[in-house]
């Protein structure tokens, strides 16, 4: 077999199967929200039907509406879904400024000064790596209930605002900022705290705009914590919410709205990752370098 | 690491430390020191004094039936979670990877479940294998198959399964197509010359060469599976049937905020720490190995 003809056999295999196994996995990808946002625009009724329409229909402004201003009127009297999605939005956006401000300072701090303790913090920093929220849930809320942080925006979102990836990935990148930047800078007399905000920040746009897809990711999707440390129904975020709303057998579930709502809960984040998809694949894969 | 030019001050380093500081000793280090506190103690019925105990709570851990079954049940389900979301997610890269046209469109799609929180992933897979409503379900059924994932404990298990690996394909993928870009396309070329068929290429050259991240992202996989799947659990099975779908995690939840066993959550909170310190550890070692390359 001459070279030519491997190099056409790759070609007209290349031209067909990748595409082929891609739409495959675009398919798994895409069903299981497509069959909810076709839900999210049928009645009871045509849900109840087997097997479900597999095209949406006018209902669907009803449902949102619905959704939207009333919420699901199941065993579980949910908020109408501006208000869980208000309460989202404000952990997201509260949790990701918090984590990206706290860690580029500690970061600033642990690479341009030298000072006692300097590597004690910063592996104090490093090793809560290993302790997730998974791991000392019950404490945590013993915690946050000694400092009467329940049922409140504080108790939701302070304590996840510590980052080690988040200060990881800054020191990384200020390790790199040539020395002479600071040299010139202590030269014209700028400060600490000038340097910072002159050359610093705008020096880590990247970075900052690549944290920041991933941790507003991280803040809307939080589900543990606010299920623990919220009480009342008008502070929950809207990934609680819809867990709530499905009916454990009892009461029949509000399927039409729970889609719905399932639908306005992923538009956010699904926004987010599509506007900075480049910043996002940066940061991910620079975070774990 | 250091650097060589820094700045001269006593004070401003602490304060620009302390919110993070602050954060972490009062929600991580204060809690975790808690919670290895409780382990080592019995509450009494009224919660009103403790007891020291020593090791005891770990050792009726280990010799209670229904924990070791978790401990096992959590092995089984991260091993296929994790097999589950590398496969096609170094499928779908390796192909990738070879097209020019679409190749942005394809990303785009394929990123999309990183974005969804688990626990909506849970709902979305919840919805389509719901044996009253679902349309997979209902597809299942009309193919002959019994599925009732409400009262059979392996179909409860494959639909968790399931959902956590539909969403964590995305993140597999990304790093796979990264690590599939750096190989040095001299070497595909000179194998191709050679007259190497596209599995020889892949199992002599492209797979070892993947080995660190593949390695890297097992752990990374089985980190999420272990502990970032608790919101799909918990929306789609609450850990049911009859326990068949109980991770470590959720049974820590469910002993310690449910059933409020405190000595015995608190030692399977120190287990837990445990596992994550060592494979934390794991995945350090990687890194450190990639380094030296």
């Amino acid at each position: 077999m001459s070279a030519q003809n491997i190099a056409q056999v790759d070609y007209s295999r290349s031209n067909w199967l990748p595409h082929v196994v891609l739409w495959i996995g675009l398919l798994i990808t895409v069903f299981p929200l497509y069959v909810t946002f076709v839900a999210s625009t049928l009645t009871p009724t045509d849900i109840a039907q087997t097997p479900m329409q597999m095209y949406p229909s006018l209902q669907g402004i009803e449902n949102y509406t619905t959704a939207f201003t009333t919420g699901s009127k199941g065993t579980y009297l949910s908020p109408p879904a501006m208000t869980l999605l208000f309460n989202s939005l404000v952990v997201a956006l509260v949790v990701t400024f918090g984590k990206i401000t706290v860690s580029l300072i500690s970061a600033y701090a642990v690479v341009f000064f030298r000072f006692p303790g300097r590597m004690f913090f910063f592996w104090m920093i490093f090793i809560t790596l290993m302790l997730p929220v998974e791991v000392r849930i019950l404490p945590t809320y013993q915690v946050v209930t000694d400092l009467n942080l329940i049922n409140s925006y504080a108790g939701l979102t302070l304590p996840l605002i510590a980052s080690a990836t988040a200060t990881l990935l800054f020191r990384q990148f200020f390790m790199t900022i040539p020395d002479e930047l600071v040299e010139a800078a202590k030269i014209d007399g700028a400060g600490p705290l000038r340097f910072f905000k002159d050359v610093v920040i705008p020096l880590s746009r990247t970075n900052i705009a690549a944290m920041f897809v991933i941790l507003f990711i991280y803040g809307w999707n939080q589900y543990l914590w606010p299920l623990l440390i919220t009480t009342s129904n008008s502070l929950d975020v809207v990934v609680v919410a819809i867990k709530k709303m499905i009916g454990t057998g009892a009461e029949p579930t509000d399927w039409h709205i729970v889609m719905a709502t399932t639908i306005l809960a992923l538009i956010p984040p699904v926004l987010v990752i599509i506007a900075m998809q480049k910043s996002f694949v940066k940061g991910l894969t620079d975070t774990e370098k | 690491m250091d650097r060589r030019v820094i700045f001269n001050n006593k004070f401003l380093p602490y304060l620009l430390l302390a919110p993070q500081l602050a954060v972490t000793i009062v929600f991580f280090f204060w809690p975790a020191g808690q919670a290895i506190q409780m382990s080592v103690m019995e509450q009494d019925a009224f919660g009103l004094s403790k007891t020291f105990v020593g090791l005891a709570n770990f050792k009726e851990l280990f010799n209670d039936p229904e924990y070791l079954k978790t401990f096992w049940r959590t092995i089984i389900f991260s091993g296929a979670v994790a097999l589950s979301a590398l496969v096609p997610a170094l499928l779908f890269a390796l192909m990738a990877e070879r097209v020019v046209r679409g190749a942005m469109f394809y990303r785009t799609i394929l990123v999309l479940p990183y974005a969804i929180a688990p626990a909506v992933a849970g709902v979305l897979w919840l919805f389509m294998f719901s044996p009253s409503v679902g349309i997979v379900a209902y597809w299942l059924k009309k193919l002959g198959i019994d599925w009732n994932p409400k009262l059979d404990g392996e179909d409860a298990m494959i639909l968790v399964i399931m959902a956590a690996a539909w969403k964590q394909i995305s993140y597999n993928f990304l790093f796979f197509l990264a690590g599939l870009q750096s190989i040095p396309k001299a070497l595909l070329e000179a194998a191709s010359i050679d007259g190497a068929g596209e599995w020889h290429k892949f199992r002599t050259i492209i797979f070892p060469l993947l080995s660190p991240v593949t390695f890297f992202l097992l752990v990374v996989n089985i980190v999420y599976a272990f502990f970032d799947t608790f919101g799909i659990i918990d929306a789609v099975t609450s850990g049911g049937p009859a326990k068949a779908t109980e991770v470590l995690v959720y049974k820590v939840y469910y002993d310690g905020v449910v059933a409020l066993n405190l000595g015995t959550s608190s030692a399977q909170s120190v287990i837990l720490m445990a596992i994550v310190i060592l494979l934390t550890a794991v995945q350090f070692r990687y890194v450190e190995r990639k380094v030296h390359y």
